[in-house]
């Protein structure tokens, strides 16, 4: 028979070891599929890790894989912090990047320190105003966000399609269903000279720290952590449960957009519908391996990027399939899910003779 | 070993529970140390202590939800020979006859009684229920004990009188030979714990042996037949009950002196809050009101009795700024509210101390400071534009930890490790600090032991004696007695006039909280038995509860 019994006061290295412990384990069980493809493993982890780290290109792959995954990663992470759960954020990122196409590629124009934030801007309000409208059902009707926002994510990827069929389909695309391209003054500069690694990394970089200090430091982060903590009794205190929500699903909706526009300004310079591989429900994955830490989706947004990278690379390399590469991520957040389970419970094994 | 043999089995009654030293240890906690206890046939066996004593902890063992470190739990079969009990087997423990009536019924609302009763005792193979078989046994079971309940209603339509003998039929169908019961009055009226005691009576006169867990003195006093009094997990004592005196076992309990709260006589103020016509109708009882008028004054304690859900929430929701009235209106500090807000409530000089201090009082993940200071972080004095102001926040809980005693590992340390008497404490701090003119206080001392309790009292009594005027809502009638100045009592939604204290008696207020206004009691014995619900032969043994031995 097996009992759990809550831990009182989990220690610090069981915080903050337990993911880290759990990554590994994830991509030490990704042996089993690797030897069931019949693939060299130790070559094939040889070539996952310089896939992602081996050379200045690689590393310069892995950070633009990174850099969307840390932007939809803040965006769950701060939603699921107020209990409001998001799983929209690939629609929000969709938004983002229209809306970023809509106004960047030619409309206006101006010097990039101008359309720059422009675009930034109307992407991150686009994908907060894709999250108000559930977030409000939500605390008016009790109608299921979960529910409301995944829908949407198929509403607007197919909205997408026909806004690429029609009002912003590029007319310069021989026929491929694309927007016109982002104006150069629009697009987030590279880093490095001639890599893909762009502005985008370090907007998403200051977003994680900017949110960590929000949530820790100020009012309205103290507001949210205590309606996501026990939303009545932040009601009871005086808290607004209605307007600390809208402000979650402005931010959360702000980052998803913002990772539309990081893509599209940034990565691609266009739009299309295939602009994201599913960068919004990775967020939620790398959420949840940062325990909703912001500073932490950054390790993990880089943990799972290079997995990515990685992976594709041996992949082409040994001939195995890169589907790989999300095995080893959801191993990952099993892992997780188990190891969170573990810090919170101690787990008795008590042998006993079978009860009659 | 067999009790057979003993001539006399009148004088010694056959024994049915034997716990020998019972310990069990929740990491450095000793929750039971060494505990041991017997229970005869037919006897009844309160078992006394404050919270945290162990009594919950040492029936858990019983039950076979906790398996005890050290000790061993005898039970007698049919044939009377003591047998050991499998440990951590609840399956065990009912086959052996132990029948358990939880303080919060596990009952499943929409279902009829019978169904609740019979639920869990048929094979799951059978296709035909056998309906017949188990209402004839019910119908013996209940004639011979006098519970009775309309079998067919479903639960919701019940009474909580009426859904507790529910609960103990439950335990009976299933034979048990022991019955446990955790803190079987604190949701019933006086008049309905009365009956519920002289049922216990009835029952174990044909062989039936009660546990009672209580932390109410009078009543266990009144029908118990053996006290046990548990004080931090050891047993300290033991008595017949006819030889117990009220003063012993309370400092058994506490195990130190406990200061009484005096109310001191003072003359109220102006009016604070008042009530108008206030109707909220929500469509569930708990959460209406009708036609409510009631009026608080400066320096007075008005108390609001009631049975458990009989609008308590819907008026504690109003004063606390978390609902409107849908008719009538409300005058606080001589205005007439137009904004409901819990936020300015808080600021306008309300204090509320919440009904459920768990779930509505704090936020356990967050620290002791910011618990302290979360009605309050918007205000100027615990941000800088829009940035905490940590170190005015610790220093408040630094100094509201000293000032009011609460127990914790310090201001940072999560609100979640506070025991429920310092969770108060902390909502106290919170909330009287900044000298409020009212205060809302719902069931301020519930589940408190004997010392957090008399800590509140003397706060509120305190505050009064400021001038602020207190709304105490609450279901202890020893403590509106002791506190208040006037009370009204709540049934249905309904709130009476208030009737000053010291012009009521317990069962005049009783009787209100059943339902009757006070016009309509006569107060003969005749007249008082007629006037409650049909009852079977109750008065010859049933104790008056409020009575010191």
């Amino acid at each position: 028979m097996i009992r759990f019994e809550p831990r009182t006061n989990p220690s610090a290295i069981m915080v903050y070891g337990v993911p880290v412990l759990a990554a590994i384990i994830a991509i030490l069980l990704a042996a089993i599929p690797l030897a069931l493809a019949g693939a060299p493993i130790i070559k094939a982890y040889g070539l996952m890790m310089s896939g992602a780290f081996g050379s200045m290109f690689s590393i310069s792959e892995m950070l633009t894989r990174a850099t969307p995954l840390i932007l939809t990663g803040l965006a769950a992470a701060i939603a699921f912090r107020a209990k409001l759960w998001n799983i929209g954020a690939e629609g929000q990122l969709y938004m983002g990047a229209m809306a970023a196409v809509a106004i960047g590629s030619g409309v206006i124009d101006g010097p990039s320190y101008i359309m720059i934030p422009v675009v930034l801007i109307a992407g991150a309000a686009a994908g907060a105003v894709m999250l108000i409208g559930p977030t409000l059902l939500k605390t008016r009707l009790g109608v299921d966000e979960v529910v409301t926002t995944l829908l949407l994510n198929f509403i607007v990827i197919l909205f997408v399609q026909m806004m690429l069929e029609g009002a912003l389909k590029d007319p310069m695309s021989m026929g491929w269903p694309q927007s016109e391209p982002v104006i150069d003054n629009a697009v987030l500069p590279p880093l490095i000279e001639r890599m893909r690694v762009h502005l985008g990394l370090v907007i998403a970089l200051i977003c994680a720290v900017a949110l960590a200090i929000f949530v820790k430091r100020t009012i309205w982060g103290f507001e949210i952590r205590a309606v996501g903590e026990n939303a009545a009794a932040a009601k009871f205190s005086g808290i607004s449960v209605t307007k600390t929500m809208v402000l979650v699903a402005m931010l959360s909706g702000g980052l998803a957009g913002l990772a539309g526009v990081s893509e599209v300004a940034g990565t691609r310079g266009y739009l299309a519908t295939d602009l994201s591989p599913g960068y919004g429900y990775a967020g939620i994955v790398v959420a949840m391996l940062a325990r909703l830490s912001p500073i932490g989706v950054i390790i993990s947004a880089l943990f799972v990027a290079s997995v990515f990278v990685g992976a594709d690379s041996m992949s082409r390399a040994i001939g195995v399939s890169s589907y790989l590469a999300d095995l080893i991520v959801a191993m990952a957040l099993l892992c997780v899910l188990i190891g969170g389970f573990l810090t919170r419970f101690k787990v008795h094994f008590e042998h006993q003779k079978s009860a009659g | 070993m067999s009790s057979a043999a003993n001539p006399s089995l009148e004088k010694s009654p056959q024994l049915l529970l034997q716990l020998a030293a019972i310990t069990k240890k929740f990491g450095p906690l000793i929750a039971n140390d060494a505990i041991d206890l017997d229970v005869h046939k037919g006897e009844i066996v309160a078992l006394l202590g404050e919270n945290g004593a162990g009594k919950t902890t040492l029936m858990n063992i019983l039950f076979g939800h906790y398996v005890a470190d050290g000790g061993t739990v005898m039970v007698a079969g049919a044939d009377g020979i003591l047998a050991p009990l499998e440990p951590g087997a609840p399956q065990a423990a009912l086959d052996a006859g132990i029948g358990m009536v939880h303080q919060h019924f596990t009952l499943a609302e929409n279902l009829s009684g019978l169904d609740n009763i019979v639920l869990g005792t048929e094979p799951i193979f059978r296709l035909r229920r056998d309906r017949t078989g188990a209402r004839a046994k019910l119908t013996k079971l209940m004639a011979g004990s006098g519970l009775n309940v309309d079998l067919d209603q479903p639960i919701h339509k019940l009474t909580v009188g009426e859904k507790q003998r529910v609960e103990i039929l439950k335990a009976l169908y299933r034979d048990a030979r022991l019955l446990v019961l955790d803190e079987p009055t604190a949701v019933l009226t006086p008049q309905e714990a009365d009956s519920l005691f002289a049922t216990l009576r009835q029952l174990a006169a044909t062989g039936l042996s009660v546990i009672i867990i209580a932390h109410k003195l009078a009543e266990v006093l009144a029908v118990s037949h053996r006290i046990a009094v548990l004080r931090g997990g050891k047993k300290v004592g033991e008595m017949a009950t006819d030889q117990a005196d009220r003063r012993s076992i309370a400092e058994l309990m506490v195990g130190r002196d406990v200061p009484v709260s005096r109310r001191s006589e003072r003359a109220p103020g102006k009016p604070v809050i008042g009530l108008r016509d206030v109707t909220i109708d929500r469509g569930d009882a708990r959460r209406s009101l009708h036609g409510v008028n009631l009026m608080a004054r400066e320096g007075e304690i008005l108390g609001i009795a009631g049975v458990s859900g009989n609008g308590q929430a819907a008026l504690a929701q109003l004063i606390a700024g978390l609902d409107r009235p849908d008719v009538g209106s409300v005058e606080i500090f001589g205005e007439k509210v137009t904004k409901f807000d819990a936020h300015q409530f808080a600021q306008n000089g309300i204090a509320r101390i919440p009904e459920d201090r768990h779930h509505d009082g704090m936020v356990g993940s967050m620290t002791v400071a910011e618990n302290i200071a979360i009605e309050d972080v918007r205000s100027r004095d615990y941000q800088k534009f829009g940035f905490l102001d940590f170190e005015a926040i610790r220093k408040r809980a630094e100094h509201a930890i000293a000032d009011y005693d609460v127990r914790c590992p310090g201001p940072d340390a999560p609100a979640r490790l506070l025991s429920g008497g310092n969770i108060q404490k902390l909502i106290l701090a919170r909330v009287l600090e900044k000298s409020p003119k009212l205060i809302l206080a719902n069931q301020p001392s519930r589940g408190l032991d004997v010392g957090a309790q008399s800590e509140v009292h003397r706060r509120l009594l305190e505050a009064r004696e400021g001038g602020a005027a207190v709304v105490l809502i609450s279901e202890d009638l020893d403590e509106l007695l002791t506190l208040s100045d006037q009370i009204a009592v709540i049934h249905a939604g309904h709130v009476s006039a208030a009737i000053a204290a010291h012009d009521i008696d317990r069962s005049e207020l009783g009787l209100m909280m059943a339902g009757q206004k006070k016009g309509d009691i006569d107060f003969g014995p005749d007249n008082f038995e007629s006037s409650t619900k049909p009852r079977e032969k109750t008065d010859e043994n049933a104790p008056r509860s409020g009575d010191p031995a």
